[in-house]
Order: C-alpha cells, then sequence, then structure tokens
C-alpha cells in the first residue's frame, strides 16, 4: 500500500469522485482517472497476474505499454473482457475483476503454478505436442489459455459507425512535436488532420512539466489546439491509428467510451507524419517483476495526468538525463528519491513486497524501484507502409530510416528526445522540407543484461518470458527473432512486445555475441493496439451482410402462403403446401412457377452470333430467329461454366437465359471476352435480368391456361424450343417453349411492373385447371426425374460436356470458342472421367455420398430425392467411367453405412420426350 | 486498400476491381493445331513477375476492361490505359 493521491495536481476533476471495485472489494476515484491511476491512487499494489506462472503483478506504464493490468469490466450489466486498466477510462459503478486470476490478483490459486516454473520452459507448450502425447495436456492447457471470460452477451447497438475521409496531412500522435506540425502544415494551407489517442492533447508534455517556448505546457497546448482549428485543421482525440495499408490508408479507431463501438475512419492521407513519442524501456534485472517497479514514464504520468505518486520511498534506475530530471517533480510529490546508474553493475529487486534493491554493492530501502533503460521510437506504423529502420548508437535505439512514399516521421518517434530540438524538426517536415540537425542529442547507452547470473529476470512480463527463456532458445539453435519469438512467445500477448521486444533483441544479441542491428527485428503488423473485430463489421450484418434479391412478387407469394428460402442469392418460394403434392399436381395438371431469376442478359451487335459462337460451346450461329437452342459455357479450361438457353431475337440480338445464380459471373465473362479478343464496338452485352418478370406455366393443362390467357401467340404452331411476341392486355411480352421439368411448359417474359396482374390472372387460370402454383423444390424434384442438371451441384470443377453426354460439338464444331482445346487433352481423353448416370436404389440416398469400388472412391452422388411421380428413390450421381456401366450394381457408402445401387441413364421419366406435346 | 485508376471513372478503391488475366498473351488460334506444350502454356504459365508487371483488370461497377501496370513489389500503381487501342 504505497501509492497516494498527492493534494493536488493532474488533469482530474477533484469535484467529481467516483465509486468502483476491484476483485470484490471498493474504492474510490475521480472524473478523468482511469482504472489503473484509481488504483494506485489507493494504494493497490497487484493488479493481476502473469499469464503463465500467474505471478503477482503490479502496473508497469501508464498507457497501452503496460503489459500486466488487464480487467473484466462490468458496468450496467454490461462486460467487457480484457480491458486495459490504463486505458479503460474510470465510471462511476464500474466492477473490474483481474483476468487470470482465480478469486483475486491477490490471492491467486493457480500461484502454485510459479513454484514449477522449471518443469514450463521456453517452448513448453511446443515440446507438450510432441512428447510424450498432446492429449495428455490438452485440457489443462486450454483451461489455462486466453485471458478474459465472455459473459455471452450482445450488447444492443454496439455498431462501428464507418467513416471514409482524406487529409492532405494526417498526424498521428497529439504531443508537442504532432502540435508544431499541425498548426505549421494548418497555417500554410494543409488540409490537416491531427489525432491523438490520449482523451486530452499534449502527449509528454504534462509529464515533463518544463515550460514550453515560454509558456506552462497547458497554455501552450491550448494555444496550438485554438491555432490549428482556426486554420481549418481538424482534430480527433481518443482515436488511435492502428495500421497503415495500402496507397497511404490509414485506420483510425475512434473511442466512444465503455462498451460503445468505436468508430473506423479509413484516411485516404496525401502525407503521414508520425509524431508518435517513444515508449519507456525496461531495465533487466533479477526479479524486475515483483510489484512495485514501474517504469519511470509510466510514474511520470500518473503523476502529472492524474496527481498519484506511486510510491514514498522511490529509487530510479536509469541510464540516462530523463531520470535526473525526474528527480525533483518526483520530490515536489512528497516523495524521498535516491537515484541509481543502471550502467554500473546488475541490480536485484528485494523482497516479495518491495523494500529494497541490491545495486553496485549497496542495498538501497525503497518501496517503489522506477526503471529506464533508455527509450523506444513508437515506429509501428513505419514498419507497416514499409519503412526501413536504421540503428543509432548514441540512443541505443532503432529511428526511422530510409521513408516509405509519403511518410515522415519528428520528435521522439523520429528519435530527437530534446524538446526544442523536436518542435523545429516537426515545423520542417510538415512542410516537407529537410529537418536541421539536432542541437541537443540525448545519449543512452545500450544497457545489456548479465546473460551468466542464474536469478530469474523477466524479459517479457505479460507471457512470462524470462532471460533462461531466451538462453534456452538460444541454446536450442532458435536464434532467428521471428523463431525465438514464436518459441518463447516473447511478444505474442496482447501489448505485442511494444516493451519486452527491445529487452528480448538485446539478451539475444548479448548472447549471440552479435550487435542488436544484426540481430534485426519482428515484423510490425496492424492493429498497433487491439481493436474489438466489430470496428471492421460496421452495417455488414444480418440481412446486410450480403444483401437477397428480391422477387417483383414477394408479396403475391407471402399471400400464397410460400415458405421463402435463399436460392443463389435469391428470395424465392421453396414451396406453398407440400412439395410431393405439387410435383403430382404439376405432372397430373399444371403448375405455375416463378422463374424471374433466370438470367435475362441481351447480346446485340453486327458481331453478336460470332461473338456467342465463340463463347458458347455449342453452335449459336446456325440459330435460326424465333428459336432457341440449349448450351453451355465453359472455362478455357473445359470446365463447364454455365448451361442455359440462348434464344434469338434477330439477326443480331440474342437472349442468353443463363442460371439464376451466375448472372452476374457469366456478365463479367462476356465482358472480359468482349473487350479482351474482340472488337467492343461491333457486340454490346446488357444484363436485363433486373427488369423482367418470368412465370413458367408447365403440365398436361399448360395449354388450355395458355388458351384462355390469350396472349396473342399462335399455340397450334408453337414448336418446343421457339418463342414468339405476344401482349397481357396492352403490355407486350415473350412466350418462350422452353422445359426444365420435361412436361409442355410455357415461359412467359414481362416487364417487372405487370408482374402482379398478370400472375392474379395466370394463377386463376391455373387454378380453374386443378392447378397452381409450385416452388422451386417441386422443380427441382421434377428436373432430377428428367435427369437435368443443376451445375456446380450436379457438376464440379471437372466436369467436361462430353461427361454429360454432350459430346458432339467436342468432334464436330470447327469455330473456335473458350476451352476448346482442353477438351482434347490427355485429361479430357481419359477412359475413367466421371460422367452423369442415374441411380435407382430402395432407399433415399444421401446427397454427396461416395459411390466405392473397395476402399477406393470411384464417385459422388449429387443429387437424390423420393421421386412423387415414379414414387420411389432416384439419384444423379458423377461416376468413373459411368456411362458405360449402365445397369451394373454399385455400393454407395456414407458414414460407415452401404447401400446397394444400380447404375441408371440419368433420365428416369419419359425418356423419348412424349410428354413435351401432350 | 491500394487505389486503381479505371480508364472511365477515374482512382477507385481496390474492392471494386477484379483481376482478370496477365496482359500481353495471346490466345493460340485454336482452328490450327496446337500443343499440349502450347496450350498448357497460355494456361497455366504466368510471368509473375517481382515489380513492374502489366495486368489486365475489370472495374466492376462499370464492367471497364483495362491494362494496369504497377509494382508488385512496391504496390505502386504507374499508370494504365484502355484496351480497345491495342485491337487493330
Ligand atoms: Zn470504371
Amino acid at each position: 500500500m504505497t501509492g497516494f493521491r498527492t493534494p493536488q495536481g493532474g488533469l482530474i476533476d477533484r469535484s467529481k469522485p467516483l465509486e468502483f471495485t476491484f476483485d470484490g472489494r471498493s474504492y474510490s476515484g475521480f472524473q478523468g482517472d482511469t482504472l489503473a491511476s484509481a488504483l494506485l491512487a489507493n494504494g493497490v499494489r497487484i493488479m493481476g497476474r502473469s499469464f503463465k506462472y500467474h505471478r503477482p503483478r503490479g502496473v508497469w506504464g501508464a498507457w497501452f505499454d503496460d503489459p500486466n493490468a488487464i480487467f473484466d469490466v462490468t458496468l450496467n450489466g454490461r462486460t467487457l473482457p480484457n480491458c486495459a486498466a490504463t486505458t479503460t477510462a474510470l465510471i462511476d459503478g464500474m466492477q473490474a475483476r483481474a483476468v487470470n486470476a482465480f478469486p483475486t490478483a491477490k490471492h491467486d490459486l493457480k500461484g502454485v503454478l510459479d513454484r514449477f516454473h522449471a518443469l514450463m520452459p521456453a517452448g513448453f507448450y511446443y515440446k507438450t505436442f510432441i512428447w510424450p502425447n498432446w492429449h495428455l495436456f490438452e485440457g489443462m492447457i486450454r483451461k489455462m489459455a486466453g485471458l478474459g471470460r465472455l459473459d455471452g452477451e450482445l450488447i444492443a447497438g454496439y455498431q462501428s459507425a464507418q467513416h471514409h475521409d482524406r487529409c492532405d496531412l494526417l498526424v498521428v500522435g497529439g504531443g508537442g512535436a504532432g502540435l508544431a506540425a499541425a498548426r505549421h502544415a494548418a497555417e500554410a494551407g494543409q488540409n490537416v488532420l491531427l489525432i491523438e489517442d490520449h482523451p486530452a492533447l499534449g502527449g509528454g508534455l504534462f509529464r515533463r512539466a518544463l515550460p514550453v517556448e515560454g509558456q506552462s505546457p497547458a497554455d501552450w497546448i491550448a494555444a496550438q489546439q485554438a491555432a490549428i482549428l482556426a486554420a481549418g485543421g481538424r482534430i480527433l482525440t481518443g482515436t488511435t491509428a492502428f495500421g497503415v495499408f495500402d496507397h497511404n490508408m490509414v485506420g483510425l479507431a475512434q473511442d466512444h467510451g465503455f462498451a460503445k463501438a468505436p468508430s473506423l475512419w479509413r484516411i485516404r492521407a496525401r502525407r503521414i507524419l508520425m509524431t508518435t513519442g517513444a515508449l519507456e524501456r525496461p531495465v533487466t534485472f533479477a526479479n524486475n517483476d515483483r510489484p512495485g517497479v514501474m517504469g519511470l514514464d509510466g510514474a511520470l504520468e500518473y503523476l502529472a495526468r492524474y496527481g498519484v505518486a506511486a510510491g514514498r520511498d522511490i529509487a530510479v534506475l536509469s541510464n540516462n538525463t530523463f531520470a535526473t530530471a525526474a528527480q525533483p517533480l518526483l520530490e515536489q510529490a512528497g516523495c524521498k528519491v535516491t537515484l541509481l546508474d543502471a550502467t554500473r553493475g546488475p541490480a536485484k529487486a528485494i523482497g516479495k513486497t518491495l523494500r529494497a534493491v541490491d545495486h553496485n554493492g549497496q542495498r538501497i530501502a525503497c518501496d517503489t524501484l522506477l526503471v529506464s533503460g533508455g527509450r523506444t521510437p513508437v515506429v509501428h506504423l513505419w514498419r507497416h507502409a514499409g519503412g526501413k529502420l536504421d540503428w543509432n548508437n548514441t540512443i541505443s535505439a532503432f529511428v526511422p530510416g530510409h521513408a516509405p512514399d509519403g511518410m515522415a516521421a519528428a520528435g521522439a518517434a523520429n528519435g530527437t528526445y530534446d524538446l526544442d530540438d523536436a518542435l523545429s524538426e516537426a515545423r520542417a517536415v510538415a512542410l516537407n522540407h529537410a529537418a536541421p540537425p539536432a542541437r541537443k542529442p540525448v545519449p543512452m547507452p545500450l544497457l545489456q543484461p548479465d546473460t551468466n547470473s542464474n536469478t530469474r529476470q523477466w524479459i517479457d512480463l505479460q507471457h512470462d518470458v524470462t532471460l533462461k527463456d531466451i538462453k534456452l532458445a538460444a541454446q536450442e539453435n532458435y536464434v532467428s527473432v521471428e523463431h525465438l519469438k514464436r518459441y518463447t512467445t516473447l511478444g505474442m500477448a496482447p501489448d505485442q512486445g511494444k516493451t519486452a521486444n527491445m529487452a528480448g533483441l538485446a539478451a539475444m544479441a548479448q548472447l549471440q555475441g552479435q550487435s542488436i542491428p544484426e540481430t534485426g527485428t519482428t515484423t510490425f503488423r496492424p492493429p498497433f493496439v487491439p481493436v474489438p473485430l466489430e470496428l471492421y463489421h460496421g452495417a455488414r450484418r444480418g440481412q446486410l451482410f450480403n444483401p437477397l434479391k428480391r422477387l417483383p412478387l414477394e408479396n403475391r407469394h407471402r399471400a400464397a402462403g410460400a415458405a421463402l428460402g435463399e436460392y443463389g442469392g435469391w428470395l424465392r418460394p421453396a414451396w406453398y403446401s407440400d412439395i410431393d403434392a405439387e410435383v403430382r399436381m404439376a405432372r397430373n395438371h399444371v403448375g405455375l412457377l416463378d422463374a424471374t431469376p433466370l438470367g435475362k442478359i441481351e447480346v446485340m451487335g453486327p458481331d453478336a452470333a460470332k461473338f456467342l459462337d465463340f463463347v458458347y460451346y455449342n453452335t449459336i450461329a446456325t440459330l435460326k430467329p424465333g428459336h432457341i437452342r440449349y448450351g453451355f459455357m465453359l472455362t478455357e479450361g473445359g470446365i463447364v461454366f454455365d448451361d442455359g438457353v440462348v434464344a434469338r431475337m434477330d439477326p443480331n440480338r440474342f437472349v442468353i437465359s443463363c442460371s439464376s445464380s451466375h448472372v452476374a459471373g457469366v456478365t463479367a465473362l462476356l465482358e472480359s471476352w468482349r473487350q479482351d479478343g474482340n472488337d467492343p464496338d461491333r457486340v454490346f452485352i446488357h444484363d436485363t435480368t433486373a427488369n423482367w418478370a418470368t412465370l413458367t406455366i408447365t403440365g398436361p393443362q399448360a395449354k388450355p391456361v395458355m388458351q384462355a390467357l390469350d396472349l396473342g401467340v399462335d399455340l397450334a404452331g408453337f414448336a418446343h424450343m421457339t418463342w414468339q411476341t405476344g401482349h397481357f392486355h396492352d403490355t407486350p411480352l415473350r412466350v418462350a417453349r422452353v422445359s426444365f421439368t420435361g412436361d409442355t411448359s410455357f415461359e412467359i417474359t414481362l416487364p417487372s411492373a405487370q408482374a402482379e396482374p398478370f400472375w392474379d390472372t395466370a394463377l386463376q387460370l391455373v387454378q380453374a385447371e386443378n392447378g397452381g402454383p409450385i416452388g422451386i423444390e417441386a422443380v427441382s424434384h421434377m428436373r432430377a426425374e428428367k435427369g437435368f442438371i443443376i451445375i456446380g451441384k450436379d457438376t464440379d470443377g471437372e466436369t467436361m460436356p462430353h461427361d454429360l453426354g454432350f459430346s458432339i460439338p467436342r468432334r464436330k464444331k470447327r469455330a473456335a470458342f473458350v476451352g476448346d482445346r482442353s477438351l482434347h487433352s490427355e485429361t479430357a481423353n481419359r477412359p475413367d472421367r466421371r460422367q452423369l448416370v442415374g441411380l435407382r436404389s430402395d432407399t433415399l440416398l444421401p446427397t454427396g455420398a461416395h459411390l466405392v469400388t473397395g476402399k477406393r472412391s470411384i464417385g459422388t452422388v449429387t443429387s437424390s430425392y423420393h421421386s412423387p411421380t415414379l414414387n420411389h428413390p432416384i439419384a444423379l450421381a458423377l461416376l468413373e467411367n459411368g456411362a458405360n456401366r449402365h445397369g451394373e450394381a454399385i455400393t454407395v457408402w456414407h458414414m460407415d453405412r452401404e447401400i446397394p445401387a444400380t447404375v441408371t441413364a440419368p433420365c428416369f421419366l419419359d425418356p423419348k420426350g412424349d410428354r413435351l406435346d401432350a | 486498400m491500394q487505389q486503381f485508376p479505371c480508364p472511365f471513372c477515374g482512382l477507385r478503391d481496390e474492392r471494386e476491381f477484379h483481376f482478370a488475366a496477365e496482359a500481353g498473351k495471346i490466345r493460340p488460334d485454336t482452328t490450327q493445331p496446337v500443343s499440349d506444350a502450347d496450350w498448357a502454356a497460355y494456361l497455366h504459365n504466368r510471368k509473375n513477375p517481382k515489380g513492374e508487371t502489366r495486368e489486365v483488370w475489370i472495374h466492376t461497377p462499370c464492367a471497364e476492361v483495362f491494362i494496369l501496370k504497377r509494382d508488385t513489389l512496391s504496390m505502386a500503381v504507374l499508370g494504365c490505359e484502355p484496351l480497345r487501342k491495342d485491337i487493330p
């Protein structure tokens, strides 16, 4: 119990006290606190348990770099897991619980794990995968893995707004350098956007607590902010740039408070200026994970922003002059301060509750040990964009090197630690000028760990990676940094090693006798800080995730009691009453089907016939106006891409009726052949599917219905596979005689706006003939009875037209066509190609079941139904050499069950086609 | 997210485009004999260069098929040209 609230100071509002609980105990804080600052002010030391050994952990930093304090937080019945205590603003009534600890962080039952640390070395998990048997460990490891607990409740309205915006200059980081740059650029006329992840602008200026260009930090910050806004610049606080993506697109996550979805901004910036500052670097020494050991910058942040001192009796272990500047600030707050030079020998923390530090042959009593092992410039965004890093020996750090296009860095992020130097640099870079040389470099000698010591020295506090683990990795030859990371899990915790990685690199370099730049860095990947998946989700949910296409007759179908389902992206009537009854009704009398989703792509122009001859497997040029032909489109690999009918309107105009679900794909294929390889001025493609409704009247009583409809077509001379124009009242329409059921069928296509009155009339006449509406499921049964295929269901990525029994164009067509040469490859000529067959059996066969010979699969069931017309099961299948196996017995295998079946021709009903003109 | 120039619509986000083919690949005349090797090369072999490429892309909203020059290493877009001037 050592941290305390100072009598004054900080950005908090002391007139607004807030109550909250942590691990069941009650505390109070102030408006403007974070959970971590309020707990520290209450003297709470232990705020979490480490991931692997469940060691007690105190808070280390004051912002996103803290690896230790991670809470599940409940407020007003809403629980969010894995909230960083250092970045979660305190709200009255919050209930926080440390993750990975039971029952509390202070008394964690799994703390006993720490005694077995020798049994859990680096690569422990990987080793259990291999020996003796992963399953012995799986249950235990799965239970231990992961951090926060989900409560399983969805938060209503948790939806991220999606913004798209652009600017001339995006300044990332609203500290001294960022403010100076944003003002300078905005006043020079640039469209500037400045973002800062804290709720307040100012960055490191608060903890520095010295005048800025003659003004107090607060006054200077306010002056820059006012000037930026006055010059037309924009400022977003509480906003994090979590990644830089291709072509200078930056992803911003804008915080809106606890349990409210952040907004996503996709910013396209002409230039990005990285003024992201630098992070405190830890010092690696014995027991450096003890609660009470903190980063110096973190402690100064708590003091400056929240009026909280980290302890009363403070030792500062540091390799740089920031510690000297910090001493008076801590003393003013009432702390006793001892400065220790980290370059002079190894240190060791003493006491489970920190009571001293051994250093340089002395024991110095203290309740808090602040460490500063140098600085690590925050270069993540630089690396996201592909920028290079250079090693700077003066400050012992990687700094931005060769710049990616449209990107620059300034201030501490660029290794420029002196404030005046940083401001001059930022102002120059803001206008794309060269930065003046720094006048006051701040040297920071490299600290390397004592690799000969057998003490426990922590590298990654969150994932419990110690120096010993790095040594083991080196010994087992995992010396590449990428291997080191994965073997020890260094830097793989939620903080992504923001503080740990440099310590790990320094240790590995030391062990290998290399320099740090020789050792290298691991890859920096977005997101910079964890963001909820919701951020990318936005409105793409429910129906909007993949919007369905809707039929103009949807209301009529609903009124008729249709069960609607998704078929190829369309919401269609699956059935109205009973599938079998619909099939029998259509076979015995007449059915009315909404076939509107069928593709209607017009191909026009003087080269249209030649063009279709090229894109179709079948010859189209010989088709006479008024006639219709069934055909396939292939890929260049000879695989069946789509089937459907082509109707010729006149010599230069065709309508392609492709599969309902393939319209977009077929249109794109036609467009790409039209523009790439043909003269685009002599052939035009126009997808008119959405403009027309298509209704099919099918069955033995189709003709009487057509007679009664009186559409002005010549029914007596209306041959199968021809079409005629007609009219319904004043509405012109097309009637085509094609059949997907095997029965006499008329397809009537008319403008969507006239679909409802036509449906009403047609339905009445159909019902007068003992018929009614039929859904897509009934039609699927009927087409299977006829052996008519559905592309993608009864064909797969290897099916060629001759596998389906359509081999004449392959043998005889002279003109070039897409996929032609592929139909004569060695593969295309194999005798064991899978060919379309029918299957008869006494039981319904599972779709997808294998056809087997011995243990080998030689085919699959592609469609399977109980035929209402024939009153027995039928199935279609693709079977090796199937065309020559009609009549053979075959075994169908499914989930260890074997079912006998007989191979037949694919057509089960009316093979001669007598019903077409019944 | 990359930005590509459509010769018809201008600069648009990458997600509006689809890659179609490597540019400059000529379809063999299949009315004449084509060897297995030549056909396989046409179907499957891609130069896939590291660096500058010429590719055929389609801008799906307007259906314009065009040639995009870009650098596969730096992701820089080097320009675009409409396809139709390639037609003799
Ligand atoms: Zn376009």
